[in-house]
């Protein structure tokens, strides 16, 4: 048996508010998953609400600043710390900012095509 | 208010088998704030998906740790077997399901034997491990290698296990579990362990939903969820019940995984049973075009795998979310307000994985 899940794409400027109503609705935030893509990044939200698997994605471009979700799910700052240091997403208001010091790698944005 | 100050603890401790660093913002003894920092062995494994093949990479994605080493590679391979939309054989659903449990066993065993070298009990630890030993050696006998076995393949398994030995491991698993169950008797009841995990590192319900913990950290703040429930491998056929406690603390994290031991016992029983004959793998050719999430639960709890393609032997991007990197804000949650004295066992509660963390 294989898991169905959902994945939709979203505004950046909408992720705050989806965040807010997968809390309200007591889903866990299971991962936020950075992809470069030519121009920018693919951002993943992953949320889990008993074996549901909801995925919202943001598509931006490498300028594109993003609030953090931190205050909405504590969980989300490593995640967010991880895509900054590797990929050099600009997340925003970030509650535990590492400044790129979450690997201690010696290159800058490895991740980023 | 007390005296205030910082205490580093590690990147090398007694109680840490790998590297991590907290500064521990101390009121006299109390810890009031916990912050984590890791990468000191971060080695950046899924960048090298853009030098591998996508086949090769397998043997890289179960180097990323010694003891979750088997199912990276089955939820990487569950992944790619979900982009290039084929259903693997039955019996090797089946023999991916007693691989897991084996690796569960073996898990549980290796950390129950370590909480037992924190709080002091060397015996204990000892004869914990001297169990994981013989789960060892039935992964040698089943695959040839002890701790990293590579039997998965995109497609299903490379290897079988012919009735003779599933037999023999059945009857090894029945004289395990009297053993275990003695071991575990001094876990649950032994008051000097008691005294060391009871009330300590409480995580409530509600804090382990919002921290994001998964796994026994998140089952044993009564959250009834097990990521084998969605059915990956054989486990839509497997009858089981989730393990959870209500109590929330040290206690219930340990009582949560002696449980899962039994549970896994039980799981590769009925496995061992419904195991059907047939083919190990199907043939899958061409290279992967498109995405795909697989959730897997590992013994350390969900880990996601993520993985696109784009139609040339080479992935776009190979991602796996470990349990352990999910669980370090559930860690900081419970870190804040314990005893000094505690810190140790508390952070093994997570059952942290390191390598993992730092893939």
């Amino acid at each position: 048996m294989r898991e169905e899940y959902e994945l939709t794409v979203i505004d950046s400027s909408e992720l705050s508010g989806y965040a807010l109503k997968m809390k309200r609705d007591n889903a866990r935030l299971v991962q936020i998953c950075a992809v470069s893509v030519p121009g920018g990044y693919e951002l993943s939200y992953s949320f889990a609400k008993g074996y549901e698997f909801i995925n919202y994605r943001i598509v931006i471009d490498e300028d594109t600043r993003i609030a953090s979700i931190g205050d909405i799910y504590p969980s989300a700052v490593f995640y967010e710390n991880e895509m900054k240091e590797l990929f050099g997403v600009k997340v925003d208001s970030m509650y535990l900012d590492y400044n790129n010091k979450l690997y201690r790698i010696e290159q800058e944005t490895p991740f980023k095509k | 208010m007390g005296k205030r100050s910082v205490v580093p603890f590690g990147p090398q401790h007694p109680v840490l088998p790998e590297p991590i660093h907290i500064d521990l913002v101390l009121e006299d003894e109390k810890v009031i704030e916990a912050i984590p920092s890791i990468g000191y062995i971060h080695r950046g494994l899924e960048k090298l998906i853009e030098k591998r093949d996508f086949n090769d990479y397998l043997y890289v994605i179960e180097r990323i740790c010694g003891i979750c080493s088997y199912m990276h590679g089955m939820g990487y391979c569950e992944a790619l077997e979900r982009i290039f939309d084929v259903e693997i054989p039955d019996r090797a659903k089946y023999l991916r399901t007693i691989w897991c449990e084996m690796s569960r066993i073996h898990s549980h065993l290796l950390w129950l034997g370590l909480l037992a070298d924190a709080f002091g009990f060397e015996a204990l630890f000892y004869q914990c491990w001297r169990m994981r030993e013989k789960v060892l050696d039935m992964f040698e006998a089943s695959t040839g290698g002890r701790v990293i076995f590579s039997v998965n393949k995109i497609g299903g398994v490379l290897k079988d296990m012919d009735k003779d030995m599933l037999a023999s491991f059945v009857k090894e698993f029945d004289a395990m579990e009297d053993e275990i169950r003695k071991l575990c008797d001094v876990f649950l009841t032994d008051y000097t362990v008691e005294s060391r995990l009871r009330k300590v590192g409480i995580l409530t319900k509600e804090d382990a939903i919002a921290t994001g913990a998964v796994g026994p950290m998140m089952r044993a703040s009564g959250i009834e969820i097990d990521t084998r429930k969605t059915g990956y491998a054989a486990y839509s056929n497997i009858d089981f019940k989730i393990i959870t406690s209500n109590d929330c603390d040290s206690y219930a994290r340990c009582e949560v995984r002696i449980k899962e031991l039994f549970q896994s016992f039980d799981i590769i029983r009925q496995a061992v049973a419904q195991i059907p004959d047939g083919e190990l793998s199907i043939a899958v050719k061409g290279n992967p075009d498109g995405e795909a999430f697989m959730r897997v639960e590992q013994p350390r709890g969900e880990a996601i795998y993520y993985v696109k393609a784009n139609g040339t032997k080479n992935l776009d991007r190979a991602r796996v979310r470990t349990p352990t990197f999910t669980n370090l804000t559930p860690l900081v949650k419970i870190l804040q307000g314990c005893d000094y004295a505690d810190v140790p066992i508390l952070i093994l509660t997570i059952d942290p994985c390191v390598s993992c963390t730092e893939r």
